[in-house]
């Protein structure tokens, strides 16, 4: 048995762990506190909803430490193996692979309103009398800066600040990667700047993403309520932001982890992990400039 | 316990640990075993089964006579909002899930998932994510009441406030879903035992493969397509709303493309498992398994180009509506390849008809009526007599009751004596099958011809001319329902290790690495992968 035991080829099956648990406690506080600090905020009452709201992030938070602590502890002690690291990459992927699909709902939402639904409201197609009838007088053009009901808005260009944002974005992969190249070759020193550099630059991005929310909403009226035009540019530019601070968070995580001389050439899953993350959120945003800023 | 700590102190820890249970209620909560994670999913999956049922029951009794006599229209549309919601998202996908867990690991040679403890993670957010979707009752006016397709704007301008409830829930439950479905898949890429190589693994595992690949991929949509509701209801929003520049039909489009490719979630794991006992009890080879795997792929990849044909009396343009309906008529093709290769493995089969077979063999008769029904519907025009009536309801109930959930009970059958290690009572079995046969016939056949008439679905009355039909179908749904609890019984008798012993392998024709263990499966399974040869 005990040679067995000492097989490197077998499989990391965990002992009990008490962390999933405490995450779908967390889900469910989340979920239902954040239910009902919706409903108590759009009909503007007192409630209960952002106290459980917190106290379930709260409790998420102490998940994600004890859950990724154990991992942590775990993989510094050589209890993993090469099948096991694949298993990591594999379901990593598939996780970038489902926001993909996440964000493709939100793309489609916009593809359809340009493509679609704002050109029959204009007459295009066989709509010529929905557009008499129904919305007299409006004309189709994107960006809608005018919807059928009539709120007025501007639009976002996408010289200046979005295109900073884009070049900001792209080198911070690129940086990324030379961080990445520095822990392939066992350059700390390397490793630990440019990776500083790159989170440097990932919340520089979303310094200056804020501070465009602020530009929209105070110069140009640009809000989340004006019309399908704001719903697609704040909903996509929002979860995208969201991603980006996820991002962050993983790559700070890394940062001092690498200071504390964890990972080397064959032991880094997490690294990767946080690097493809960045990657695709870098890619998100390319997708983003082309379609929601410049087209 | 921990297989491969390379210390001596941790190893024999480890030793000590083998085939010992932990005992009490932290087994169940804190477990990274996939048996136990699999038992769980699977009994929730049953009490979500009875909890929708009664619902189902609760529609039924209104519509035993024409009128208005037990619940009011309100609680009518929730009870058919709530029974499809929990029948969908708690019944059939956790019952799939669940035997996932059990078998796959047994069939591949695994010693557990690859990712055990995200695995209890995922099973153990949907009591929350239910508790959450029933505490919806309790809101001031009500649960949702928009149907489980949830279309805007009923779910936006005109929904209650519990609405919220309904899309954090459905979030949570997607989430769980999304991890579920990876493990699955880095499972079979990862884990299997040596020699086990793609086209040797059992179809169950096989179809189960690409219906995790199916659930990466709509399963965020749905997270997007409730996100925008929430917005469009709560934080002034348009997406659905042509005011704003936005469209209803947006929604429909968004939710299809989630909710097609979600209908055949519910049915390839079927598709395993009848095509795991179909050989077994007629003692032949499955006919043709490569072009039952291509026939999976071809319909999982058809799935996607579908969506539309839930949606011809909505308003689209011509061609739009052809593509879509030559598209689902594309899909009869490969399901017509699978029912011949069922059809042909019985043919000069030495066959025998115990409980498990007695249900896949009515599976492949029930879904192809089912399956037929389908492609009445996906003609165009002929869609537009059919829509919104009890047609529907007769088609999707026909592959999902008959269809998904007979092969889960089928499935059931066929393994319990795996998992409990004693053979199910048979005399109960069989009452259970023959009532539930002749039950759910009368439940929905008779809905095609009041469907065919245009009685209307989701409405709590109906046009004297249907009454009689009406009466029949809802004794037969109570007929089905309590059918059920002889399984129950049956299932309890097992867990109570009430019956003759099982042998590893009680089943003469079966094959697989599964009954290689002994009956009930150790706790712990292929610590040392197996050869496959």
């Amino acid at each position: 048995m005990s040679t067995e035991q000492n097989n490197p080829q077998k499989y990391y099956v965990p002992d009990q762990s008490i962390w999933p648990l405490v995450g779908s406690v967390a889900l469910g506080l989340i979920a239902f506190g954040a239910a009902h600090f919706t409903i108590e905020y759009s009909n503007e009452q007192a409630g209960f909803g952002h106290w459980v709201l917190l106290a379930g992030l709260v409790v998420l938070c102490i998940m994600l430490v004890g859950w990724f602590g154990d991992q942590i502890r775990e993989s510094r002690a050589g209890l993993y193996n090469a099948q096991l690291g694949r298993s990591y990459r594999q379901g990593m992927l598939w996780f970038i692979f489902s926001e993909v699909m996440f964000f493709l709902a939100f793309f489609g939402a916009l593809f359809y309103a340009r493509m679609i639904a704002v050109p029959w409201l204009g007459g295009a197609g066989n709509n010529e009398m929905t557009n008499q009838i129904l919305w007299d007088g409006f004309q189709a053009i994107w960006p809608l800066t005018t919807t059928p009901g009539g709120t007025e808005t501007q639009a976002m260009g996408w010289f200046g600040l979005p295109l900073i944002n884009t070049i900001i974005l792209v080198i911070s992969s690129v940086t990324l990667h030379f961080a990445h190249v520095g822990l392939e070759e066992g350059k700390r020193k390397k490793l630990m700047n440019w990776l500083f550099v790159t989170i440097a630059l990932g919340l520089i991005f979303l310094g200056l993403q804020m501070y465009e929310y602020v530009h929209a909403y105070r110069d140009l009226g640009l809000t989340l309520q004006s019309g399908i035009y704001g719903n697609t540019f704040f909903l996509l530019t929002g979860f995208h932001g969201l991603h980006v601070t996820l991002g962050a968070i993983l790559l700070i995580v890394m940062f001092f982890r690498c200071k504390a001389g964890h990972f080397n050439k064959d032991d880094q899953f997490a690294f990767e992990a946080s690097a493809w993350y960045w990657h695709f959120v870098d890619v998100v945003w390319i997708c983003l400039f082309v379609f929601v800023y410049i087209l | 316990m921990s297989t491969v700590v390379t210390d001596t102190h941790s190893a024999h820890d480890a030793h000590d640990h083998h085939d010992h249970k932990p005992t009490g209620i932290k087994r169940w909560l804190f477990t990274t075993n996939h048996k136990d994670i699999g038992t769980m999913y699977l009994w929730f999956s049953f009490i979500m089964f009875l909890v929708g049922g009664s619902m189902a029951l609760m529609i039924r009794a209104e519509l035993f006579q024409p009128g208005m006599q037990i619940v009011d229209p309100h609680f009518f549309n929730q009870m058919t909002t709530m029974h499809g919601v929990i029948m969908v998202f708690g019944a059939v996908m956790p019952a799939f899930v669940g035997l996932a867990n059990w078998m796959i690991p047994l069939m591949i040679g695994a010693p557990d998932m690859a990712l055990p403890r995200m695995n209890n993670w995922s099973f153990w957010i949907l009591p929350f994510a239910f508790m959450i979707m029933l505490s919806s009752f309790f809101m001031p006016g009500g649960a949702p009441a928009f149907g489980w397709t949830f279309y805007a704007p009923l779910s936006t301008t005109y929904s209650t406030d519990s609405t919220a409830l309904f899309v954090f829930s459905m979030h949570i439950m997607g989430m769980s879903s999304i991890m579920g479905a990876i493990n699955v898949i880095v499972t079979i890429m990862n884990m299997r035992a040596p020699g086990m190589t793609y086209m040797k693994m059992p179809l169950f595992v096989w179809t189960w493969f690409i219906t995790a690949f199916l659930l990466i991929a709509v399963m965020p949509v749905l997270a997007g397509v409730v996100t925008m509701v929430l917005t469009d209801k709560y934080f002034g929003t348009h997406f659905f709303d042509a005011a704003g520049g936005g469209d209803p039909v947006l929604f429909q489009h968004l939710f299809w493309f989630f909710g097609h490719p979600e209908v055949y979630i519910m049915i390839l794991p079927s598709f395993g498992i009848v095509s795991a006992i179909i050989p077994a009890f007629a003692r032949k080879p499955l006919f043709g398994y490569a072009s039952m795997v291509y026939a999976t792929a071809s319909i999982a990849g058809l799935s996607f180009l579908v969506w539309a044909h839930h949606m011809f009396t909505t308003g689209m343009p011509t061609f739009a509506s052809l593509f879509f309906m030559y598209m689902t008529m594309l899909i009869a093709v490969p399901t017509g390849v699978k029912v011949f290769n069922w059809v042909t493995t019985m043919w000069r089969g030495a066959m025998t008809f115990e409980t498990p077979m007695l249900f896949a063999i009515a599976f492949v008769v029930l879904f192809t009526i089912g399956g037929l029904s389908g492609i009445m519907l996906a003609i165009t025009p002929v869609d537009y007599q059919y829509h919104d009536t009890y047609f529907v309801v007769a088609h999707f109930h026909y592959v999902l009751v008959s269809g998904a959930v007979f092969s889960i009970m089928a499935a059931a059958y066929y393994w319990l004596p795996k998992w409990s290690g004693v053979m199910y009572d048979d005399f109960l079995s069989k009452l259970h099958f023959w009532c539930s046969l002749i039950s759910v016939n009368i439940l929905f056949f008779p809905m095609h011809f009041v469907g065919l008439a245009g009685m209307p679905r989701r409405i709590p009355d109906y046009a004297l001319q249907f009454a009689d039909i009406n009466a029949i179908v809802s004794v037969g749904g109570f007929l089905f329902g309590f059918s059920q609890l002889i399984f129950l019984a049956v299932v309890i008798k097992a867990a109570m290790k009430k019956g003759e012993p099982a042998p590893a392998k009680p089943w003469e024709g079966a094959e697989g690495l599964e009954w290689t263990v002994p009956s009930p499966a150790p706790y712990h399974t292929f610590d040392v992968p197996p050869q496959v040869k």
